[in-house]
């Protein structure tokens, strides 16, 4: 069923949870910066045992992450195999060298493109686990609150709040009106032909985007009723103050952001080459 | 309408937003091509950029997918997050011209608003996404541009059909502008 593999904040009491939601956002965004600009073998495997050290003390348990993970497992296999299917001999062209492990022709398999495939590899594995995390760790009000700390405008906040507030009840519609679908007797598998599946999802997004119009008059209408958008700021009641934690947590990551760009294109390559 | 950032914006952006990410679930594959399918969020996204405009249209596609990709899938693919509000400025910068809310969005509106769509599309995803790709993740480049014309051409097909059906159906519930006749 749509929405049971959705990822939620669960609560509980480790030093993880307890920091401010901006601290775990910053980290979680220079993290994967830094994980999308490198291409260093020694410095990816390096944020991989961070990564799941982190992860570890969180104390996410398997049954809240398990799904999406293998879903991601999934969609890395598919990608490796689509990158080497379209271009055989990337890791040549990057690496500079040959080295042909089996097969010949336009498929041989070389070990540059194993190399450069397990980069691939590492770059999706460092990242994950953090935006995990960050997922099941951060309570969305809390996060909406301190983002306006930062000096952003509270009406941003309000906007992420107000989405993050409304994905379960778009989705309990959105979960409603397909059942109401299938009761007047309409398909919704996928066995049917393109066109067909296209007139089908529409009959869900129709009444699903006119009953979200109405809301949106109805939310805005009543915001208005209480004076949103009257002053320039606005007190928050799951408001957190930075503490030192967030302070050290947030030195942490800018030091081993640049630590690791520096390594990283030190020898003028995005890429750690062991092959010359 | 779309000068003044107002109440309306920010609820639009926020319940935009939850709609994108619950739909980010509901996709036709139609090859077996990593990252490709007919999404019916885009739907969404191109019906809320031509009624609210481009910044509510950018905040949805960057927030909605930044967010939609971290709770379904755990990970997010930045180089494809930025065509989505690329998309969405392209076509929310006519957003006043397509009439929607007046009542207007008829012929000549359908085909600007499909050409934009088209335009805005190939902007994205033919150009900005595989360039994004071999700049940040340095993707081969046959794959990404592989990649890059199929969600172009699944994108265009989307908004294209349930766009202009979804923006043609809100433009009918709507009064018309103009349509109150003065008694004698």
């Amino acid at each position: 069923m749509a929405g049971s593999r959705l990822l939620t904040y669960k609560e509980k009491d480790t030093w993880i949870h307890r920091l401010s939601g901006v601290t775990k956002m910053l980290f979680f965004l220079l993290w994967s910066i830094t994980g999308m600009l490198t291409y260093d073998t020694r410095v990816l495997l390096v944020m991989l045992v961070f990564s799941f050290v982190i992860f570890w003390m969180s104390k996410t348990e398997w049954k809240q992450v398990g799904t999406v993970f293998k879903f991601i497992l999934f969609f890395l296999c598919l990608n490796l195999l689509a990158v080497y299917a379209f271009a055989p001999h990337q890791g040549t062209e990057i690496y500079g060298t040959m080295t042909v492990l089996a097969f010949s022709g336009r498929y041989s398999l070389t070990a540059e493109q194993l190399f450069y495939e397990f980069n691939i590899m590492l770059k999706y594995l460092t990242v994950t686990p953090v935006v995990l995390m960050f997922i099941v760790t951060t309570n969305p009000s809390e996060f909406a609150a301190s983002l306006s700390r930062l000096g952003i405008s509270y009406n941003v906040g309000y906007a992420i709040a107000i989405a993050l507030r409304y994905v379960p009840d778009v989705q309990a519609d959105f979960t409603k009106i397909k059942h109401a679908q299938e009761a007047r007797g309409i398909e919704m598998s996928s066995k049917t032909s393109l066109w067909d599946r296209l007139k089908k999802m529409s009959m869900i997004i129709f009444p699903l985007l006119f009953s979200s119009m109405d809301r949106i008059d109805v939310v805005s209408n009543a915001m208005e009723l209480r004076g949103f958008g009257k002053h320039k700021k606005r007190t928050w009641y799951m408001g957190k103050k930075l503490a030192l934690n967030d302070y050290l947590t947030i030195a942490f990551v800018v030091v081993f952001m640049v630590a690791a760009l520096t390594i990283t294109f030190s020898h003028g390559s995005r890429f750690y080459n062991p092959f010359v | 309408m779309n000068q003044k950032f107002g109440i309306k914006q920010v609820v639009a952006i926020g319940i935009g937003t939850a709609l994108f990410i619950v739909l980010t679930n509901a996709q036709v594959p139609f090859l077996i091509v990593p990252n490709t399918a007919l999404q019916s969020r885009v739907a969404v996204l191109t019906f809320f950029s031509a009624i609210y405009g481009p910044v509510v249209g950018a905040a949805i596609g960057l927030i909605g997918h930044a967010l939609g990709d971290a709770l379904f899938y755990g990970s997010i693919w930045w180089s494809w997050v930025f065509p989505e509000a690329v998309f969405a400025i392209a076509v929310g910068l006519f957003s006043a011209k397509y009439k929607v809310k007046a009542g207007g969005f008829g012929g000549k509106e359908i085909v600007l608003f499909n050409v934009v769509q088209i335009i805005g599309n190939a902007i994205a995803w033919i150009l900005c996404a595989p360039v994004l790709d071999i700049l940040i993740y340095a993707e081969p480049a046959g794959k990404v541009f592989g990649q890059g014309a199929l969600a172009f051409v699944g994108n265009i097909v989307v908004a294209g059909v349930l766009g202009t059906l979804l923006l043609v159906a809100y433009s009918k519930v709507g009064a018309k502008s103009g349509s109150l006749t003065k008694e004698n």
